[in-house]
C-alpha cells in the first residue's frame, strides 16, 4: 500500500464526528469611520510610509526622476507610462540590483495596512521582495476595513501567485530589536489615489 | 439550606485557622454550617500526577460525608474545580452527580448564592491580591488577563467591603506562583523562581500582607518569604472577611 | 538517556538574571498578543469560529486532504505523501539527486525540524542554509531552535555578534542589531540568488483551490521560492483549511496570537509554478493519523503554530525551549511529542502547574491544559511513572480513603515536625530546598471543630 493510501485510510478511520463549518457573520467586523485614515495609521505602525495623491500624474514625475539617477528601477503600472515588461524573463541575478519598483496594488486592507499584489501586476513574482525599496499604488475607494472584505474583492484562483505585502520585510530575531529591511524591501511606500 | 463544610486535606492539617475563619464567617452571614466528620481529601493531589484511576476510595468517602446537602462550600478554587470535574461514584453516580452541582468556593458562594453586600470585617493593611489559577480560569471567579472580556472579580468584590484595606496587584496580575501540586517539588527550581518573582511583584507594592483563595499557592509563597526572612506575611481571604470589625 | 525538563530547567534557571531577561522577553511579546487582540472587539468570536473551522476541518481531513490534492495537481503541482519523517527526507533527497542540486535554501518549516531534515541530508553531504535569521544563527552554532516562531530567542545580541564574527567575518564586538542583520542580508542575499532548491513550509493549505499560503516577516520564504527552479513545500495534513476565505480568520489571529503584529510582512499565495519551475508539495503523517485518533488529543492538530502558548506559559519562560529536548517546546509540545514518543517525553506534561493561561491565549481553542492532566494519566497507566512516585501515590491514596488512617497521619507528621524538625528540614526535602516549611499546629481544624462545635448536631 503506498504512503498516499496509508495516510489517507488511517485519516478516515480516525476523523471525529461531524460537525458543520460556522457561518461568518460580517456584521459583528470592526468598522472603521475611515478605512483610509486607519490604513495610513497601521501602515505607519508597521514601518511603512503612506502618501495621499490626487492624481497618478505626480508619480509619473516621481517615476521619471527615478529612471534619470542612473540605478536600476522598473516600472509595472500602465498608468504611469512605460511599462518595464522585460522584467519578466529577469533571472534572480539580474534582479539583483533591483533599486526600486513601481507595482500596482488590487487592495488595500485598513486593519492591517496590507496590500494584495497579483502576479500579473508586479510581472516577475521576485519583483516586489527583491527590491530594496518598494513603491505600490493603490486606489482610495480599493481600501476596505479586513481581511474578510479583502477575501470577497480578490479572486485568489485567478492567477498562479499573489501576495498580501504589509510595510518592508523586518525581523526581530537579535534580541527581539526590530530591525527594518530583513531579505525583502528596504522601505516600502504607499500611494494612495483620491 | 444546609451547607456542608470540605476544609481541604492541608488546611485541615496545617493552617486550621482558615477553616475556622471560614465556618465563622459563613455561620455570621446566617448559614447553617455542618462539617462531616469522616472527610479526607479531594483526591486532587493523586490525578494531578497521573494516578486519577487510585482516586475510587477517596471519591467514594467524599460522597457518603457529603451526599444531600444543599451547598458544600471550601475555602479553596483548586480544590473545588476537582470536585466538580472529576468526582465519581460508579456506586453512587447521581449523588456524585448532584456533589458537583452543588459545590462552591468560598467567594462565590458569597456573591452568586448568598449575594452578600456588606460585610462587616476590618483589616487597615496594604494587602496584595493573588489570583489563584484554578479558581480564576477554571471556576471563573475573576476575568483573565487573556481573554477579552469584561472585567470582574468575586474575591476582590468582597474584599472591597473590608474596612480599612489597602488592595494591590502585582504587575502580572494572573500569573501562576508556581505550586502547581506536585509540581512544587518535581520541579523544584521552576516552582520556586515563579513564587520568587510573584513575591518580588508585590514586595514592589510594599505590602503587609499577600491574600488569595488557595492556602496552597499562599503556603508555597509564604515558604519562600520565610526562607528570605521577609515581614510579608500570607493569609488566606476568609481570615481577612472574618476579621474583626 | 535523555535528560528531563526538571533536570534542564534547574541548569537554565541556575543563571537567574538570564532567567529573567528571557522571561521578560517572552512575557513582552505576550503583552503585545494582548494589546493587539484588544484592538478587535471581535477577537473572542473570531476564535470560536477558527476553533469551529478546524473542527469541521478534523472530521473532514480525508475529503479535504484528496480534494487538495486533486486541485494542486491540476494546477501543476506534484504532491507527494510521506508516512513518517524518513520517508519525507527521502522523498526530497531524490528531488535533490534527480536535479542534481547543490545549492538549497529553506525556510522556517518546523516541520523539517520534527523530520531532521538537516541532519539526514548532512549526512548524505548535502548542506542546507536556513535563511530566517533566527534559524541561521542557531544553525551557525549547531544548537536547535528554542521557540517555534523566535527560534533565537534564548541568544543574546553578544552571542550573535560572535557567532557572525566566526562565521561572517564582522567586528568583532560590534552587537548592534542593524549591523548585524544587514551582514546576514548580505550573506544570504548571495544564497538566495544562487539557489537551485527552495524548501519552505506551508501556514495554511486550502482544499477548495489547491494552493497553499507562506507567511514570513522577513520575505525570505520568497526570496527562495521565486529563485530556485525547484520549489519544495513541506505540510502536517493538519494544515488544511476548507475555503480561501478562510484565510481571512486565520490570517487575522496567527501573528497577532503570535508576535502582537496585526499580519505578517508577507502572507504569499501560492497556487501554480511559475513558468519552467517545478513545484512539489509533501504532505506528511508522522504520527498525526494516530493522535487524530486518540479522542482526547485530537484536537491539538487544530494548531496554526503560533507560539502565543509558549509567550504565555510561566514554565517555559523561566526554562527555556531546550529544557523540552524537542523540536516542539512549550505547552503545544507537551501534548504532541507523547503521541509520537512516549517515553522519551513522559516529563513534558508534567512540566506544568495547569494554570490554563496558555488554553485562553490559544486563537484555535485547543484545550491545551486540560489534555496535559490527561496525558498525565496516560503516561502513568503505559507505565512511564517512577517507581518512589508511584509508591507515595498508592500511599496517599490508601491514607485518603481511610478517615482514621488520615488523621492518625496527620496528627503523627505534625507531631514530627514540632519535635523532631531536622527529620523533615533536610537535603532529602526537595520542598526544604528553599522554602520554609509550613508551622505544624497541634490541633488540626477538625480536632477544634470537636472542641467547639462537637454538641452540634450533623
Amino acid at each position: 500500500m503506498s504512503a498516499r493510501e496509508k495516510i489517507l485510510n488511517a485519516i478516515a478511520a480516525n476523523q471525529p464526528e461531524q460537525v458543520p463549518l460556522p457561518v461568518i457573520d460580517m456584521n459583528v467586523l470592526i468598522s472603521y469611520k475611515d478605512v483610509c485614515m486607519q490604513f495610513n495609521t497601521m501602515l505607519e505602525s508597521i514601518g511603512g510610509q503612506v502618501e495621499l495623491i490626487q492624481d497618478i500624474q505626480v508619480l509619473k514625475e516621481k517615476l521619471n526622476a527615478d529612471k534619470t539617477t542612473g540605478k536600476f528601477v522598473i516600472n509595472t503600472i500602465r498608468e504611469l507610462g512605460e511599462v518595464d515588461g522585460y522584467v519578466i524573463s529577469l533571472s534572480a541575478l539580474q534582479l539583483e540590483k533591483l533599486e526600486r519598483a513601481y507595482v500596482k496594488g488590487t487592495v488595500g486592507v485598513a486593519e492591517n495596512g496590507a496590500v494584495w499584489i497579483y502576479e500579473s501586476r508586479m510581472l516577475n513574482r521576485l519583483v516586489p521582495f527583491i527590491c530594496q525599496h518598494l513603491v505600490l499604488v493603490i486606489h482610495k475607494k480599493d481600501i476596505v476595513a479586513t481581511m474578510h472584505h479583502a477575501y470577497e474583492k480578490i479572486d485568489v484562483v485567478q492567477e498562479g501567485f499573489g501576495v498580501f505585502i504589509a510595510g518592508p520585510s523586518k525581523t526581530a530575531d537579535i534580541e527581539q530589536s526590530l530591525v527594518i529591511g530583513a531579505h525583502g524591501a528596504r522601505s516600502a511606500i504607499v500611494y494612495i489615489i483620491e | 439550606m444546609r451547607v456542608g463544610l470540605f476544609i481541604p486535606c492541608y488546611i485541615d492539617q496545617f493552617y486550621p485557622q482558615v477553616g475556622i475563619a471560614t465556618l465563622q464567617l459563613l455561620e455570621k452571614l446566617g448559614c447553617n454550617v455542618s462539617f462531616p466528620l469522616q472527610q479526607t481529601c479531594c483526591g486532587q493531589p493523586m490525578a494531578n500526577s497521573g494516578f486519577a484511576h487510585l482516586d475510587k476510595g477517596c471519591d467514594k468517602n467524599f460522597v457518603e460525608n457529603f451526599s444531600g446537602f444543599d451547598y458544600i462550600v471550601a475555602p479553596s478554587g483548586s480544590c473545588v474545580l476537582h470536585i466538580k470535574e472529576h468526582l465519581k461514584d460508579e456506586a453512587q453516580p447521581k449523588e456524585a452527580e448532584q456533589i458537583r452541582n452543588a459545590i462552591y468556593e468560598l467567594t462565590e458562594f458569597l456573591t452568586d448564592i448568598l449575594k452578600v453586600e456588606r460585610i462587616y470585617a476590618s483589616f487597615p493593611h496594604k494587602v496584595g491580591f493573588h489570583n489563584s489559577c484554578h479558581g480564576q480560569r477554571g471556576l471563573h471567579l475573576s476575568s483573565m488577563t487573556e481573554t477579552m472580556l469584561p472585567a470582574f472579580s468575586k474575591p476582590e468584590q468582597l474584599l472591597n467591603m473590608v474596612k480599612g484595606i489597602q488592595l494591590s496587584h502585582p504587575q502580572r496580575s494572573d500569573e501562576c506562583c508556581g505550586f502547581g501540586g506536585t509540581f512544587c517539588v518535581f520541579e523544584e527550581a521552576v516552582s520556586v523562581k515563579m513564587g520568587k518573582d510573584r513575591i518580588k511583584e508585590h514586595e514592589v507594592n510594599d505590602v503587609e500582607y499577600i491574600t488569595g483563595g488557595d492556602v496552597s499557592c499562599l503556603m508555597h509563597l509564604e515558604g519562600i518569604l520565610k526562607r528570605k526572612g521577609s515581614s510579608v506575611k500570607a493569609i488566606h481571604i476568609a481570615e481577612i472577611l472574618n476579621s474583626d470589625f | 538517556m535523555i535528560a528531563k525538563h526538571a533536570a534542564l530547567s534547574e541548569k537554565f534557571i541556575a543563571d537567574e538574571p538570564r532567567t529573567d531577561w528571557h522571561d521578560e522577553t517572552l512575557w513582552f511579546v505576550r503583552q503585545k498578543r494582548d494589546k493587539a487582540a484588544h484592538g478587535l472587539p471581535e477577537w473572542e468570536q473570531l476564535r470560536e469560529w477558527a476553533s469551529q473551522i478546524k473542527n469541521h476541518t478534523l472530521a473532514n481531513l480525508e475529503k479535504y486532504l484528496r480534494q487538495f490534492e486533486q486541485q494542486a495537481k491540476a494546477n501543476g503541482i506534484t504532491v507527494h505523501w510521506a508516512a513518517d519523517g524518513d520517508e519525507h527526507n527521502k522523498i526530497i533527497h531524490d528531488i535533490i539527486r534527480k536535479h542534481n542540486i547543490k545549492r538549497i535554501v529553506k525556510s522556517k518549516s518546523m516541520l523539517t525540524e520534527e523530520c531532521h531534515l538537516n541532519e539526514y541530508l548532512l549526512h548524505q553531504g548535502i548542506e542546507v542554509v536556513d535563511t530566517d535569521l533566527g534559524e541561521r544563527i542557531v544553525q551557525f552554532r549547531k544548537e536547535p531552535p528554542s521557540h517555534i516562531v523566535l527560534p533565537a530567542i534564548h541568544l543574546k545580541k553578544q552571542d550573535v555578534s560572535e557567532t557572525f564574527h566566526q562565521f561572517l567575518q564582522t567586528e568583532k564586538g560590534n552587537n548592534d542589531p542593524q549591523y548585524l542583520t544587514e551582514a546576514a542580508r548580505q550573506h544570504l542575499r548571495d544564497k538566495f540568488i544562487q539557489s537551485q532548491l527552495a524548501i519552505t513550509g506551508v501556514n495554511f493549505a486550502v482544499a477548495e483551490t489547491g494552493g497553499f499560503v507562506v507567511c514570513t516577516n522577513e520575505g525570505n520564504a520568497d526570496m527562495g521560492s521565486h529563485t530556485a527552479a525547484v520549489h519544495i513545500a513541506c505540510m502536517g495534513f493538519e494544515k488544511i483549511i476548507p475555503k480561501a476565505e478562510h484565510l481571512a480568520v486565520f490570517l487575522r489571529l496567527l501573528a497577532r496570537s503570535a508576535t502582537g503584529q496585526p499580519i505578517t510582512t508577507y502572507s504569499s499565495h501560492f497556487l501554480k509554478p511559475r513558468r519552467a519551475q517545478e513545484m512539489h508539495i509533501v504532505i506528511v503523517d508522522n504520527g498525526r493519523s494516530k493522535q487524530l485518533g486518540r479522542k482526547d488529543f485530537r484536537n491539538s492538530l487544530k494548531w496554526i503554530r503560533c507560539a502565543a502558548c509558549f509567550n504565555t506559559c510561566p514554565v517555559y519562560r523561566r526554562s527555556g525551549g531546550h529544557s523540552y529536548h524537542t523540536a516542539v517546546a512549550g505547552p503545544l509540545g507537551a501534548i504532541l511529542n507523547p503521541n509520537v514518543d512516549m517515553k522519551a517525553n513522559a516529563d513534558l506534561p508534567f512540566a506544568s502547574t495547569l494554570c490554563g493561561s496558555c488554553s485562553n491565549v490559544c486563537p484555535v481553542k485547543i484545550d491545551i491544559h486540560e489534555q496535559l492532566w490527561k496525558w498525565r494519566q496516560v503516561i502513568v497507566a503505559e507505565g512511564y511513572a517512577d517507581t518512589d512516585k508511584k509508591i507515595s501515590m498508592k500511599a496517599m491514596a490508601f491514607v485518603f480513603s481511610k478517615p482514621g488512617v488520615y488523621r492518625f497521619a496527620g496528627k503523627m507528621g505534625r507531631w514530627v515536625m514540632r519535635l523532631f524538625p531536622f527529620m523533615v528540614n533536610n537535603k532529602l526535602n526537595a520542598w526544604y530546598r528553599q522554602r520554609e516549611m509550613p508551622e505544624a499546629p497541634k490541633q488540626s481544624f477538625r480536632d477544634w471543630y470537636l472542641m467547639n462545635r462537637g454538641n452540634k448536631k450533623q
